[in-house]
């Protein structure tokens, strides 16, 4: 049976939308949501709730709506949970299913939970989930686990991409209802560059469920029309179906825009949805109020509904929700909600108002309605099982709840009245006051650039908004140096009201049976709230946490006051006394999507290529991620493995010669006439009698005299050194350069520039590098007596101009080649070519970590992790401690670096030499002592050595350097491993090779 | 996302081109060997962590590379002023009307 009436509101009767709900094919219009049509099919049952699986129904007509969340699909990749029925446009094969139900919605199994009620009560996830301790991981984790959450994650990638923009503009309002309009109007008339954005699909707020009224006496939608057209004509950018979701620092508001959910089918390249981030002169937020729920005995049941969505379903869709309606209200707003659904042909059985006092004129048009008016009543349950049958009501006498009557209808429409939407005030730490009267919080000290206009501050009725916007949106102007007006408007049959807030209404049953629910989404009932209170939650914050009310993915949007309202009177004390919890963005669920933007996939992270990388791609190597650099890790050779590749890489390169790409190696190029003061004060080492044409190896402590970075430094010139930093540690070092160079010794003529960019570096190693490269060199004799190790020079290398360091991070004799980036690949394949009949062999990081490892060379990070002192690693005589000061040299005294019992680097060698270490494993002085046990260090590196035929690792340990050749237990899950504490320098002791 | 302004640059800029580099006015003793342990220990870690306005050091890292100083309330997240880096403090008595 269809609910729609035939020409009625907004929706397009002539163009019928299929769509399909629990696999149920069913009609719509064009400009339904999903919701209304729903509705018009005469479903209201769309969903169960989170904790007790309750039927439940659509609330609201609008964003808040806590109950109609539904998983929407349009082909298998675009799948979404959570997708709220009220705000989902409808659109041709919609496939919408609901949620948290097992096997079907009418029948689900999860719907026990609602029985067991009582052990859910406020703070159960506190009581019942502590003990045993071992229950957690088998029982209450997996249990919570698979009750958690809302609706299925989707499985597959998400096709769709997302788009993002900044803009700036004068005055940017939000909420596009007469309030936001009339401001749009007058800040945009004044000349201003204006944005207006409204989160449905097109404008109009309140205005679109009031037909009835006239502006200057043209009707309500007439004079949106004319609206819309004259805001087009200043140019305004309006922004339908548009969020405004968060209010950030110094008028950014972040917008997210629906931009395909709504089509048919997506065009192609068409973002899903685009993120805003705007700065305005001015913001004017014209966000309207929200209606509150009354808080009563199955106030859950499908079927009761807000008042005034049933307004909205009926005047914007054309959708009766019902045949025979009940309304209960606090507030007047409700009656024109009966009064327009009489007219429409559904029966109102009653207004049952908890109020004694009712407008004379309200009464009349009751009356002329026949519809009964019950003051003074209460609401204390409802019946039915998937759709509320009948409703039971009693009158309330001096405090007492009288004998019950009961009421059949197939909806009822509630009213608690209405809340400003005070959410992005909120982000913005604006000041909120208590009106005692309007028994509400407003606005009220500002913090940001903004008005507020119309029911955001508790102003009601079209009148009074559309007034009170064009004051906001002239005021804005005018606060940006415009001339501007204030447009008014002549409202005519316009419906304005008041009326109270409630904490839940008065029962005369038993208060432990009653289930009034306050948060709907996370089923927490006045009940929870007081219970809470009983025991011991003093503040809203606590109560919040401890019931869970307002938690849920609507953040209370519906429940907030109401619950306030609760804990206040349990309290005893006055709602602004008890405090309201903070909004924060985004004020509706945003994907993630929007979040992300255009960073996802490869566009997630920059990722840094040096110039061979082409080459290594080519060559089949396997790259990691180091740092934000793509780096070739090995190159495997048919079926190799990373092991037998490493393997083969490292014994080529002992054997004859290896070829490496060091391009990701940090360059600071460090120049001016205090170059070598500056060395001095940064680096630990002395670098004044370091001549031009040498290498030294430097170490970097922060202040605390702990190693932050090392590196090989060559003296270039007299003012000109060229630092190299580890990969990871580029920008941090030029960082700590820059900070102590501008902030402690300004008055140092020293220049800083990054080059790390500028230079492809290749590194050749072992005992044929010479041979390789001599014939390639021009302008420099190579030999080992006119270059020795530690030396550097510049001269041409296979006709590339080119910087030659002769330097070793394996052991062999060794070279880094230099040029520029440019020539890098060109480089890389002369060395190739040259190389090809000693066997050259490409090696990637992998080996040349374990190459170092052999000699015991640190990696800074690996080996070290910020409180590792220079004499902890065996640096210590790379200290210049004749030096008056460097960084870090006051640290080094400080009496828990000079103490004993520090851990210190060492190597590791396993009593059985085929059993690697895992890095990371911790170290203990004896096999068996009793639990606890003392842990004195832990493996930081850790390989099979092919030199050495055997495993090698590094460890930090207590005293190591003190215990040397003592043999310490590695515990792991299935065995004890004995290893023998040595020096880390395994391959190679005197260093022979790389002087040869 | 805050706004700063870079007093070399005299321009007011997205905090995306920044970097907060800890609090101000911490000052490197100018011969850290003849200092104390204590001394030593508070350049180092110990922090005033104020709640309101905290004189910081920020550097303007995607711009031109200076670091400068700041008085941020750290309640509202209000800039109050910027300053070069080296010019003295100021009095937050005179900064007070701009909070
Ligand atoms: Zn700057």
């Amino acid at each position: 049976m269809s609910y729609r009436i035939p020409g009625r509101g907004r929706v397009d009767h002539a163009d019928p939308v299929r769509f399909t709900f629990d696999g149920k094919s069913l009609k719509g219009l064009r400009g339904d949501t999903l919701a209304s049509a729903l509705l018009a099919n005469g479903i209201h049952l769309v969903g169960r709730s989170f904790k007790y699986h309750r039927p439940r129904g659509i609330v609201t007509a609008g964003s808040d709506d806590p109950n109609a969340l539904v998983e929407t699909s349009r082909d298998s990749g675009r799948f979404e949970p959570n997708t709220r029925a009220t705000v989902q446009e409808l659109r041709s094969g919609l496939a919408a299913e609901s949620q948290n139900r097992f096997p079907t919605l009418e029948y689900d199994v999860g719907e026990v939970n609602n029985l067991l009620a009582p052990l859910f009560s406020a703070g159960f996830y506190y009581k019942t989930f502590m003990w045993p301790r071992n229950f957690w991981d088998k029982v209450y984790e997996p249990v919570i686990r698979r009750a958690a959450g809302l609706g299925r994650a989707p499985t597959e990638v998400d096709p769709d991409h997302y788009a993002s923009r900044y803009a700036h503009v004068d005055v940017l309002v939000a909420g596009a209802g007469p309030a936001g309009i009339a401001a749009a109007l007058a800040a945009a008339r004044s000349g201003a560059s204006v944005m207006l954005v409204d989160e449905n699909s097109e404008i109009g707020g309140s205005l679109l469920s009031e037909p009835g009224v006239e502006i200057g006496g043209t009707p309500a939608w007439d004079w949106l029309a004319d609206a819309a057209a004259e805001l087009e004509a200043l140019g305004v950018q309006v922004l339908p179906r548009t969020i405004a979701m968060g209010y950030y620092h110094q008028n950014m508001v972040g917008l997210c825009q629906r931009v395909t959910d709504h089509l048919d089918t997506v065009p192609a390249n068409a973002p899903r949805e685009r993120m805003w981030r705007v700065r305005a002169a001015r913001v004017v937020l014209a966000q309207g109020a929200q209606e509150k729920p009354l808080v009563f005995d199955g106030n859950d049941r499908p079927g009761v509904m807000l008042a005034g969505a049933a307004q909205t379903f009926l005047n914007r869709f054309g959708v009766r929700v019902c045949d025979r309606g009940v309304v209960v209200t606090s507030h007047d707003s409700a009656y024109h909600a009966a009064f327009d659904l009489a007219d429409a042909g559904a029966v109102i059985a009653a207004i049952v108002d908890t109020r004694s006092e009712i407008r004379d004129d309200l009464r009349s048009e009751a009356r002329a309605r026949g519809i009964e008016v019950l003051a003074s009543h209460t609401v204390t349950g409802t019946k039915g099982r998937l759709r509320i049958k009948s409703v039971r009501v009693n009158p309330v006498a001096s405090g007492r709840v009288l004998s019950p009557r009961t009421l059949f209808c197939d909806a009822l429409l509630m009213s608690g009245g209405w809340t400003p939407a005070l959410h992005l005030f909120s982000h913005t730490k604006g000041g909120l006051a208590w009106d005692a009267e309007a028994q509400t919080f407003l606005p009220d000290r500002k913090t940001e650039n903004c008005e507020i206009a119309g029911a955001g501050r508790g102003l009601w009725g079209i009148g009074a908004a559309l007034a009170d916007g064009a004051k906001a949106g002239a005021e804005a102007a005018g606060a940006l140096g415009r001339e501007a007006t204030t447009p008014e408007f002549d409202v005519t049959t316009d419906r304005a009201g008041t009326g109270r807030a409630h904490e839940e209404l008065p029962t005369d049953r038993n208060p432990s049976r009653v289930r009034a629910f306050v948060d709907f989404q996370n089923d927490v009932t006045a009940k929870d709230i007081r219970l809470a209170v009983r025991e011991g939650m003093r503040s809203i914050e606590h109560v919040k946490r401890y019931t869970t009310t307002g938690m849920a993915t609507d953040q209370g949007k519906l429940s907030n006051i109401n619950g306030l309202m609760i804990a206040a009177d349990a309290l005893g004390k006055t709602p602004p006394e008890v405090g309201l919890t903070t909004f924060r963005p985004p004020y509706t669920p945003t994907t993630f999507g929007a979040f992300a933007g255009y960073h996802r996939g490869a566009h997630f992270e920059v990722t840094r290529k040096t110039p061979i990388d082409p080459w290594a791609e080519a060559h089949g190597a396997v790259f990691e991620p180091v740092a934000q650099w793509r780096r070739a890790r090995y190159f495997p050779q048919g079926e190799e493995d990373m092991d037998a590749a490493v393997e083969r890489e490292c014994r080529a390169t002992r054997a004859s010669v290896g070829i490496f790409d060091a391009s990701t190696l940090g360059k600071i190029e460090v120049t001016g006439p205090d170059a070598v003061e500056f060395m001095n004060r940064v680096y630990t080492n002395p670098w004044t009698k370091l001549a031009p044409g040498k290498l030294r190896y430097g170490v970097l402590l922060g202040d605390d005299g702990y190693v932050r970075d090392d590196g090989v430094i060559g003296r270039i010139s007299e003012h000109q050194f060229h630092v190299t930093t580890t990969t990871g540690g580029a920008a941090r070092v030029l960082n700590t350069m820059e900070d102590y160079l501008q902030t402690e010794w300004p008055d140092l003529d020293v220049w800083l520039t990054s080059t790390t960019e500028q230079w492809a570096v290749v590194a050749l190693n072992g005992p044929n590098a010479r041979k390789v490269l001599e014939p390639l060199v021009e302008g420099l004799d190579i030999s080992n007596a006119a270059f020795p190790m530690m030396s550097v020079a510049d001269c041409t290398v296979a006709g590339l101009p080119a910087r030659l360091f002769r330097l070793s991070f394996t052991g062999e004799l060794g070279y880094e080649i230099n040029v520029p980036a440019r020539h890098g690949l060109a480089l890389w394949e002369a060395l190739m070519t040259a190389g090809a009949p000693h066997g050259i062999t490409p090696y990637g990081t992998e080996s040349m970590h374990l190459l170092r490892a052999e000699k015991g060379f640190i990696i800074v990070g690996q080996d070290t992790d910020g409180t590792v002192s220079p004499q902890d690693a065996g640096l210590g005589w790379a200290l210049g401690s004749k030096k008056a000061d460097f960084i870090g040299m006051r640290g080094l005294q400080r009496p828990d670096l000079v103490a004993k019992g520090r851990k210190q680097l060492v190597g590791l060698l396993t009593e059985d030499g085929a059993v690697k270490l895992e890095e990371g494993a911790q170290i203990t002085a004896e096999r068996d002592a009793p639990l606890p046990r003392a842990m004195i260090g832990h493996v930081t590196s850790s390989y099979r050595s092919p030199a050495l035929g055997r495993s090698i690792a590094m460890a930090l340990v207590k005293d190591g350097h003190d215990r040397m050749g003592e043999i310490v237990y590695i515990p792991m899950e299935n065995e004890v491993i004995a290893a023998r504490i040595a020096s880390a320098n395994f391959y190679d002791p005197d260093g022979g090779r790389a002087k040869a | 996302m805050l706004l700063i302004h870079c007093p070399y640059c005299d321009e007011t800029l997205p905090e995306a081109e920044f970097a907060y580099a800890g609090e101000a006015h911490v000052s490197r003793a100018a011969v850290p060997s003849e200092v104390t342990d204590e001394v030593w220990r508070d350049f180092l870690f110990y922090r005033s962590n104020v709640r309101g306005p905290h004189y910081e050091r920020w550097r303007h890292v995607y711009g031109c590379g200076r670091f400068f100083n700041a008085v941020r309330d750290t309640v509202s997240d209000r800039f109050l002023t910027t300053y070069e880096a080296g010019a003295p403090k100021p009095a937050l008595t005179d900064l007070e009307g701009q909070k």
